[in-house]
């Protein structure tokens, strides 16, 4: 966007700007969850806004996941339009039960009557050296229950502008953001705002092979990207953004033009979103693959604290580098 | 080539399963056929050694002709000179064959290496496109994959006026070679195949239609009883007790079993039952269980189980498809309550079966409800008159009152 003003921000920024928008737009969208409101969040995203916004409408919650997702359910069947955010993806497996056994759910058991315009935030993904029990990548998981959103923002623009679109939505959107991007920092339009969240993006065009991904491994991807350029190889950067409804559109379109596909997934593989993926290539865009198509996802171990193991067990810029390469082969 | 339907003409040579020089015998599957209606594997009636082949696969040809010769135990091999000429034609089929044979396509390329080519779906779509031939082109995907580049390649190097060839190996099924018709083109022609046998068929025979109204309490009742005793794996259907019941009757009235060939009733004395399958993709067949009469309800089940199994993988036997004597069919799964059927020629009788409904039943001056099928006989007016087809309707209707004996 040339001649538009831009900000220096970090994506943690950007959400603390999404939500506080939310809060002086909407007098029904309040915050919960551990820690988000004294302490400022885990993260540091909620920093602040208990002083601007009160005890009220920021409010700490006890520790227990289970309890405050569910009092979110109650709260959007009443009425209000709750961000709930759970301090990391492994915690929401307390949750489980209410976020799939009610919130996606009700609306269908209801008859049609009840809607759950609830978004819940929370973080997901490795490479911080926080070990086994704090580095899922669940978010594959979440995107096989019907009656969900999952959204996976990658960018500042995104971080910035897919809650407020989540908050529109009257079902239930789980927002998941890779602890690895709060720190990044960037470019961000001063008026950046809502995004839509049905689509997803190619991040740089190409020709020869579709690297797709999402979330915390989009920055490694497109990095893998550039390397390659300077091989001779032309990588499309599909980022999908969104993970349900997969947008099966865009990821064959894709393929068509590059007749080549790579995944790159932080979940684990078996029975990943990566394995989803692959199928839906395989079954809409069969005939356009010049090579089988392939998958970078973490090891199936549970993440290492070492940070050399943890890095190897991860993916990395380099194997998407070869694999690309590879598979690529012969130049004609 | 056998006459494996009442209206096959011609039939394709999918597979040879044997080779000149070996030694064959009675029962033993010779070759696979395509014919309009499914893949069918040709048992042989002689024993003695395979001498040489004559119809090479994939090559269609006229029912009646000669596909190979079989030197019978105690003849001697003739000089090769002496080998008579291929015979067409015998009298069994009236007309001459007037489906021309179709000129011998080129045959399908075969990889210059051993073993099966690797090649991307893309890189077939294009070679297809621009003619290429496959087994001439260097892989240089993963594997030694060919790609599209690869064949796109091989395409500027080619000479140009080669004509273009499908180069796609015959996927195998298996082992055996995959029928050479696409679906789309076997299901016309077994809709045409059908045409053809059903309009002779109400051409020619005056059919006449019975029905009754069978109680199968008594049936039902056993057959749970006897299924609680049993495995999963291993219970009965309730078909599998009426396919029985008519094979019985079919032995106590004997004018309903057997073709109607040359102006004449022509009896036979074994009961060959027909069974109509429908397949997914539409059209039906209707194979026969031989001897159906002399079976126990658990060998007719394992019979039915692996028949509807080979129909829809479309592999069938040559005798399965000619012998049937009598044919049943059985609408009741779809909600059917009376089937009016059409005779398969040349047989002279059908036998359908609707649904088990409850139904209000009077017996003995009491109303109760009861499960009640309607079962009803189409049969060819010039081989039995309705006094036989009655009595042959309660004979059903009796076996099936006596559950414990079939």
């Amino acid at each position: 966007m040339a001649g538009t003003k831009t900000v220096r921000i970090t994506y943690r920024e950007a959400i603390r700007q999404a939500i506080r928008e939310a809060l002086q737009r909407d007098p029904r969208v309040f915050l919960m969850g551990e820690d988000v409101g004294r302490y400022g969040g885990c993260f540091a995203v909620s920093k602040g806004l208990l002083d601007e916004f009160g005890p009220e409408r920021i409010r700490d919650t006890p520790l227990s996941e289970s309890a405050f997702v569910g009092a979110g359910i109650g709260a959007a069947l009443g009425g209000m339009r709750p961000i709930v955010e759970i301090m990391t993806v492994n915690f929401s497996l307390l949750a489980l039960d209410q976020i799939m056994n009610n919130a996606a759910t009700i609306l269908h058991m209801s008859g049609g009557q009840f809607n759950i315009p609830l978004v819940i935030r929370t973080t997901t993904g490795a490479g911080r050296q926080v070990a086994a029990q704090h580095s899922h990548s669940l978010e594959g998981w979440y995107a096989h229950i019907p009656g969900l959103k999952i959204l996976t923002p990658a960018t500042l623009e995104d971080g910035r502008g897919m809650l407020w679109t989540a908050l529109q939505d009257p079902d239930p959107v789980l927002i998941f953001e890779h602890g690895g991007l709060y720190n990044v920092e960037g470019e961000l339009a001063s008026d950046a705002g809502a995004v839509e969240i049905e689509k997803a993006m190619v991040r740089k065009s190409g020709t020869d092979v579709s690297l797709i991904t999402y979330g915390g491994t989009l920055g490694k991807t497109l990095r893998a990207a550039e390397e390659l350029a300077g091989m001779g190889v032309s990588a499309e950067v599909l980022d999908l953004r969104t993970l349900r409804p997969l947008d099966a559109e865009a990821i064959v379109d894709s393929v068509t033009r590059t007749h080549r596909a790579v995944i790159i997934d932080e979940g684990w593989r078996s029975g990943s979103i990566s394995a989803e993926i692959s199928a839906r290539i395989m079954e809409n865009a069969f005939y356009e693959l010049d090579s089988p198509v392939a998958r970078i996802c973490a090891a199936e171990v549970p993440m290492p604290y070492a940070k050399h193991l943890e890095d190897a067990a991860l993916p990395q810029v380099a194997t998407i580098v070869e694999t690309a390469r590879e598979m690529v082969g012969e130049r004609g | 080539m056998p006459l494996l339907g009442a209206d096959m003409e011609a039939g394709t040579i999918v597979q040879w399963l044997k080779k000149p020089g070996d030694a064959v015998k009675r029962g033993d599957i010779i070759a696979v056929i395509d014919t309009e209606k499914a893949t069918i594997e040709v048992e042989l009636f002689e024993t003695g050694t395979l001498q040489s082949i004559i119809v090479p696969e994939g090559e269609k040809v006229p029912v009646g002709t000669v596909l190979a010769l079989i030197r019978t135990d105690g003849e001697v091999a003739p000089p090769a000179e002496a080998r008579p000429q291929v015979a067409v034609a015998p009298a069994r089929v009236a007309p001459a064959p007037t489906i021309p044979v179709r000129p011998k396509q080129p045959p399908p390329v075969t990889p210059a290496v051993p073993g099966r080519l690797r090649v991307s779906p893309l890189a077939v779509r294009v070679a297809i496109e621009l003619g290429v031939d496959l087994s001439t082109v260097r892989g240089t995907g993963q594997g030694a994959a060919i790609t599209a580049a690869d064949v796109q390649r091989a395409a500027k190097v080619a000479i140009p006026e080669k004509p273009p060839s499908v180069p796609v190996e015959v996927p195998e099924v298996k082992g055996r070679r995959a029928p050479t018709m696409s679906p789309a083109e076997r299901h016309a022609a077994m809709r045409k195949a059908i045409a053809a046998a059903m309009a002779r068929s109400k051409r020619e025979i005056p059919h006449y239609y019975l029905g009754t109204w069978i109680n199968l309490s008594r049936a039902m009742a056993w057959l749970e009883a006897e299924n609680l005793k049993r495995p999963v794996t291993e219970r009965l259907l309730y078909s599998v007790m009426l396919l029985k019941a008519v094979a019985l009757a079919s032995r106590e009235i004997p004018d309903l079993n057997g073709f109607w060939i040359d102006g004449a009733f022509r009896l036979s004395e074994a009961v060959h039952v027909g069974v109509a399958i429908s397949l997914r993709q539409g059209g039906l067949i209707a194979p026969a269980i031989h001897d159906l009469d002399k079976k126990g309800l658990d060998e007719i089940m394992g019979n039915l189980r692996d028949l509807v199994k080979r129909v829809r993988a479309g592999v069938l036997r040559s005798s399965e498809i000619m012998d049937a004597t009598i044919t049943v069919t059985s609408l009741g799964d779809q909600g059917v309550e009376t089937v009016f059927g059409i005779i398969y020629p040349p047989q002279v009788a059908l036998v359908g079966f609707g649904k088990i409904s409850e139904h209000p039943w009077a017996a003995n001056g009491m109303i109760g409800t009861k499960p009640v099928m309607n079962a009803t006989l189409a049969a060819d007016h010039r081989a039995s008159d309705g006094h036989r087809g009655a009595l042959f309707l309660a004979a059903i209707d009796r076996h099936l009152q006596e559950p414990e004996k079939l």
